[in-house]
């Protein structure tokens, strides 16, 4: 017990070492973009007015609001400062509105169309690779093509292909959005209605290239598997096919089980082409907004999120695997 | 190193993604000999034609007419000139002059002509029906009577000093020109995209430029991933701990963000295609690099290895000699992977706007988002998008089955 709580440990300060300097880059990068994005909003405000003092008032107002006249040095501290206290600040792109809200609002958005999509094509993904291991044969030798031309189609292209025939040519469900346009959010059927069928293509877009490549893992890990000693050694002691089956599957499942904690570590950042092109108004649709309008307090934000669910599950990960995986467990006592 | 050959070529998905691969580089390679033309240059006036054979009507005027009797000639022609919604125009008059609807075929010309011809009368109104509406009818009705004459059309060019036009020949319903003989016949066999451009030039020209970008990006990420992960697995110590903890913050920056972030920041002034491979190539090292590591870890105490060791052989020597080798088929899978994903990474975010810049040469990802921004799938200008999204699918698609044979060959456990 000792060697793990020494593994643990170890772990601990180099993920805690590792999120200090991704704190650090997600400061620093957005804010190297070229053009000052207080500029715009100066712009914005000062439509019209001839008075070169007063929009001179103003951007000297704006620049104290957000503090981007002081040294890059002391914004971060007084960053570090707030995002402590859970403040991200002012959206520059969307001002009023502040970077929590901005991200409240599209975030669920995100964690609904993703999760379910990840865990939908994870789990048919593996029912269908490790059919295909133990089956082989025709099913083996039609699935595997379709799966590997499947998973190699880009995230957008898939959503155009859904796109083009669902939306556009069939006209079953809608092109673009979260919601129709002409609702507000709200709890009746007609918007809740309106959500499902706007959920359809990004979800299937999704699911379609996970399936694909999750097809193809498991099918190797179940060949793998079904190739081992112990299987053949259960044959001979005449152990039932489908107790055999079993073992195997549980074995394989191993590394699929961690390729389903990053996904769902990477969700945020997995899917950002699908979500843009059917102008979803989740996470991935406000970065690029976020990123156009050279909104940093808010790249900065949504990025330090996704950073930090990758950082979580991989350190999960990691922990759950100092459990589990014997040679872990041999190499903590050297 | 030969038999090694013949076993990867005797397997069946390593042959086809090699066939697969080496006609989309043969094609980039021929295509540009025979087909001049700048691949960027706008031809068409106008956005989005068709895909099909572009016969100059000028020079079809001036060539010799051939005369052929073919008795379909006709009813094409009126077939062709008679749109949908003519018909249903049609179909709608004659239902409201009392014809019964089931004897109204629209698709059926002859019949609906003949059923027309018939019953109409110009002068008829009907309750309801707008004086404009009657208007139309009677201007469709001067138009069939058009399709429906038989005589030829009269060419005239204009005389330079009285201004007068002087007939200079008649075209028949029956004359032909042979296309061999016309001056100025373009095949534009994908049509042509949002800016007037020929897209298979473009398109070929982009595959080309896409795979320039993946092999520059993917040898760059292969050789930081192999160097780093060589380094942390063999010398071992604090050299891989440092090696593992920044492998360990690129894990938890995903690649794509750091990427875009990265393009943003170099503007789209400065973006050009190598540019962009290179940022690719320093953003996408990290698995590699983790792969190598654990795979020279588990070669380090090997006995050949250790035997090098004892010889006093340079730490240089041990790693080219002893253990690149042996991982040698590992690091060519991995470089073919980083290729085709670095591929998939500049259409990404080309897709997104932050691609190279659009002036010198396309890319695939380009005529993607140039597709995407003037709607074409919206529109159904299919040919724009379509085969672009197939040509991304096949280069993945090839490189990857490659791999898979790759794999076969090397992981005789996975061969079923």
């Amino acid at each position: 017990m000792k060697g793990y709580l020494r593994y643990f440990l170890n772990k601990l300060v180099w993920f805690l070492v590792t999120f200090v300097f991704a704190f650090i880059l997600n400061f620093i990068l957005p804010r190297l973009m070229p053009g000052d994005p207080v500029a715009g909003i100066v712009g914005k405000m000062a439509q019209g007015m001839s008075n070169a003092t007063g929009v001179q008032a103003i951007y000297k107002q704006y620049t104290e609001l957000f503090g981007t006249n002081k040294p890059m040095i002391e914004q971060f501290f007084i960053y570090v400062k707030n995002v402590f206290r859970g403040d991200f600040g002012f959206s520059f792109s969307q001002y009023p509105r502040t970077v929590g809200n901005v991200i409240k609002s599209s975030v669920w958005w995100t964690v609904c169309l993703q999760f379910p999509a990840i865990i939908v094509g994870w789990i048919i993904g593996n029912a269908l690779g490790a059919l295909a291991a133990y089956l082989k044969g025709g099913f083996d030798r039609v699935l595997m093509p379709v799966s590997i031309f499947i998973s190699n189609l880009p995230t957008f292209g898939m959503a155009v292909i859904l796109l083009v025939f669902f939306a556009v040519d069939l006209k079953w469900f809608p092109s673009s959005g979260g919601y129709g346009f002409d609702l507000l959010p709200s709890f009746s059927w007609k918007f809740m209605w309106s959500v499902i069928v706007h959920y359809q293509l990004p979800f299937w877009s999704i699911v379609l290239i996970a399936i694909g490549g999750q097809a193809i893992g498991m099918r190797s890990m179940s060949i793998y598997e079904l190739n081992a000693d112990y299987v053949k050694y259960s044959r001979f002691m005449g152990i039932k096919d489908r107790t055999i089956v079993g073992y195997v599957f549980r074995n394989a499942m191993l590394p699929q089980i961690t390729g389903l904690a990053l996904s769902i570590g990477t969700m945020v950042g997995g899917a950002l082409v699908a979500e843009i092109i059917f102008s979803y108004p989740g996470l991935g649709t406000t970065l690029l907004n976020a990123i156009m309008g050279g909104d940093y307090p808010l790249i900065s934000a949504i990025t330090l999120i996704i950073t930090v669910m990758v950082l979580i599950a991989n350190f999960l990960i990691e922990i759950v695997y100092g459990f589990i995986d014997p040679r872990i467990k041999a190499a903590q006592s050297d | 190193m030969k038999h090694t050959l013949q076993q990867i070529f005797h397997s069946p998905n390593f042959v086809i993604g090699f066939v697969i691969f080496m006609v989309l580089l043969l094609t980039v390679i021929i295509y540009p000999l025979f087909i001049t033309d700048a691949p960027l240059g706008i031809i068409a006036q106008g956005t989005f034609f068709e895909p099909g054979i572009y016969v100059n009507v000028y020079d079809s005027l001036g060539a010799t007419p051939y005369t052929l009797q073919l008795n379909d000639a006709a009813t094409k022609r009126i077939e062709n000139k008679l749109k949908a919604q003519d018909r249903q125009d049609m179909q709608d008059w004659l239902k409201a002059d009392g014809v019964p609807a089931n004897q109204i075929d629209i698709t059926n010309t002859a019949s609906l002509l003949g059923l027309w011809q018939k019953n109409y009368d110009p002068n008829k109104s009907f309750p309801g029906m707008t004086y404009a509406r009657q208007r139309y009818y009677q201007r469709l009705d001067a138009s069939l009577k058009g399709l429906l004459s038989t005589s030829g059309v009269i060419i005239a060019s204009q005389d330079p000093e009285t201004s007068a036009l002087v007939q200079s020949g008649t075209v028949q319903q029956t004359d032909y020109v042979n296309i061999g003989e016309v001056a100025n016949v373009k095949v534009l066999p994908l049509g042509t995209d949002n800016f007037g451009r020929d897209v298979l030039t473009e398109l070929v020209r982009a595959t080309g430029v896409s795979l320039e970008i993946g092999l520059v990006a993917g040898v760059i990420a292969t050789l930081i991933g192999l160097t780093l992960g060589l380094l942390g697995g063999y010398v071992g110590g604090l050299v891989d701990d440092l090696i593992m903890f920044i492998t360990n913050l690129f894990t938890v920056i995903p690649t794509f963000i750091l990427l875009i972030l990265i393009s943003f920041s170099i503007g789209q002034e400065q973006r050009g295609a190598v540019t962009i491979a290179v940022v690719i190539g320093f953003t996408s090292w990290v698995w590699t690099a983790r792969a190598v590591r654990s795979q020279v870890i588990s070669l380090r105490n090997r006995d050949h290895v250790n035997l090098s060791k004892l010889s006093g052989h340079s730490v240089a020597h041990i790693i080219v000699a002893d253990i690149l080798p042996y991982i040698a088929s590992y690091v060519v899978m991995a470089l073919i992977l980083q290729i085709s994903s670095a591929i998939l990474a500049e259409a990404s975010l080309s897709i997104l706007g932050l691609g190279p810049r659009t002036t010198e040469v396309p890319t695939l990802g380009l005529m993607m988002n140039w597709a995407m921004i003037y709607q074409a799938e919206i529109l159904g200008k299919w040919w724009a998008y379509f085969p672009v999204l197939i040509v991304i699918a096949l280069i993945t698609f090839s490189m990857n089955l490659m791999n898979t044979g790759l794999d076969q060959v090397f992981n005789p456990a996975l061969r079923a």
